[in-house]
């Protein structure tokens, strides 16, 4: 593949997605585009891309950003996170939102384990919290991944990361060689193709959101407009989850971090309330 | 050091079992069925059990149920791993008193999630 190529692939996949293709990531696109340019009928990898480049084929940009863009996930992932939301979140919003409505959004669910495993919590804190609902929206820019999450079907490999036997036993069903999640847990979800570069005022107003281990792929920039767009959906008094990897700190103000509450954020008011932060 | 015994007709899988709990610290002992199983836990109850399902002598769930009536029967852990798969044996397992469940083929990362799930690392 020549170095036009590759440009040409890092510039798509950041306008589309913001992915940053860092130096040196012949392997990994290799390894990612391969499976695509053979499904594709393309006799190489370095043709499908010359053809993203001459042709500017809408459907072919988007089954390789598709390819490029991370999917790895699974239930219950870092644990932290699910464990804080049971812990603190939980209570503190079930106090204040008098009609139990919990609005929750994941904001790059991949194939679905973040917003079912937090949906499989809230059943199992059901007794503690009988008057809670959880709206869950879960969203992402892979079509393939939603339309796995929306299956709700996992392969025996995927039920067995993160999910304890128990919850496995109460919520799937065995289906040939896969299993499938209730269909009151599926249907208690909201699946939706959204793009974070896009204008996220659509999503509406949020309790809780989780966005994880998305931002490392941004640049600062991106990174800063997706958590300020993020600022103004989020309560007054809501949270955010991030990666155990990644921090506001030194990208923006309108989050500050929770004290000894890793990966968990909370509005900044002082910030907000600061209209010349918008000049920055 | 906490001991673990691996229950398997199958070298191989004990083997690979073998090598996947030294990394976790664990110091293995190997039985190669249900009865050779129950007699080194007479001996000596380890802290966990990694234990088939199918094999000959004495399988897997039989041994469950003779092992909790022992002396000191209901302290290891017992995690299941086998190819049983279906809801039927997964149920019947946990009834017995398995607190976690594998289904094969498994890796070193589902048997240290699932290990770390009943809290033994």
């Amino acid at each position: 593949m020549t170095n036009e190529d590759i440009d040409h692939l890092a510039t798509m996949l950041k306008a589309r997605s913001g992915l940053i293709l860092g130096s040196d990531k012949t392997y990994l696109i290799e390894s990612r585009l391969a499976p695509v340019a053979r499904r594709e009928g393309f006799a190489s990898v370095s043709a499908l891309l010359a053809s993203l480049r001459t042709k500017r084929d809408e459907k072919l940009m988007t089954v390789v950003t598709d390819a490029m863009t991370t999917n790895e996930t699974f239930f219950f992932r870092d644990k932290v996170p699910f464990d804080q939301f049971k812990s603190d979140v939980l209570p503190a919003l079930s106090k204040t939102r008098m009609n139990g409505d919990i609005k929750i959004w994941c904001a790059a669910c991949s194939t679905g384990q973040e917003p079912y495993s937090l949906a499989m919590l809230m059943d199992e804190a059901r007794i503690q919290f009988p008057r809670v609902n959880l709206d869950i929206l879960a969203t992402d820019i892979s079509d393939r991944c939603l339309e796995k999450a929306q299956s709700g079907l996992y392969t025996q490999f995927e039920v067995q990361r993160g999910l304890p036997i128990t919850m496995m036993v109460k919520n799937f069903e065995k289906v040939d060689e896969m299993w499938r999640i209730s269909p009151k847990l599926r249907q208690s979800i909201r699946f939706k193709k959204v793009n974070l570069l896009d204008d996220l005022r659509m999503v509406g107003r949020q309790d809780v959101i989780y966005c994880r281990n998305v931002l490392i792929y941004f640049d600062l920039e991106t990174k800063k407009k997706v958590l300020e767009q993020m600022a103004t959906l989020l309560a007054d008094d809501g949270y955010l989850f991030l990666g155990a990897a990644e921090t506001v700190l030194g990208i923006t103000d309108v989050f500050k971090p929770m004290q000894g509450m890793r990966g968990l954020y909370v509005k900044n008011q002082v910030a907000q309330s600061t209209p010349l932060r918008k000049l920055a | 050091m906490k001991t673990c015994l691996v229950v398997d007709d199958s070298r191989v899988i004990r083997k690979v079992a073998r090598r996947i709990l030294e990394n976790l610290q664990f110091e293995v002992i190997e039985a190669n069925d249900g009865l050779e199983a129950l007699n080194s836990c007479k001996e000596k109850m380890p802290s966990a059990i990694l234990l088939d399902w199918n094999m000959p002598v004495m399988d897997g769930i039989t041994f469950l149920r003779q092992l909790r009536k022992e002396d000191g029967g209901k302290a290891p852990v017992v995690v299941f791993c086998t190819t049983e798969n279906d809801l039927a044996h997964i149920t019947e397992a946990l009834t017995e008193g398995a607190s976690e469940y594998i289904m094969k083929p498994f890796d070193g990362e589902i048997l240290e999630a699932k290990f770390s799930e009943v809290g033994l690392i």
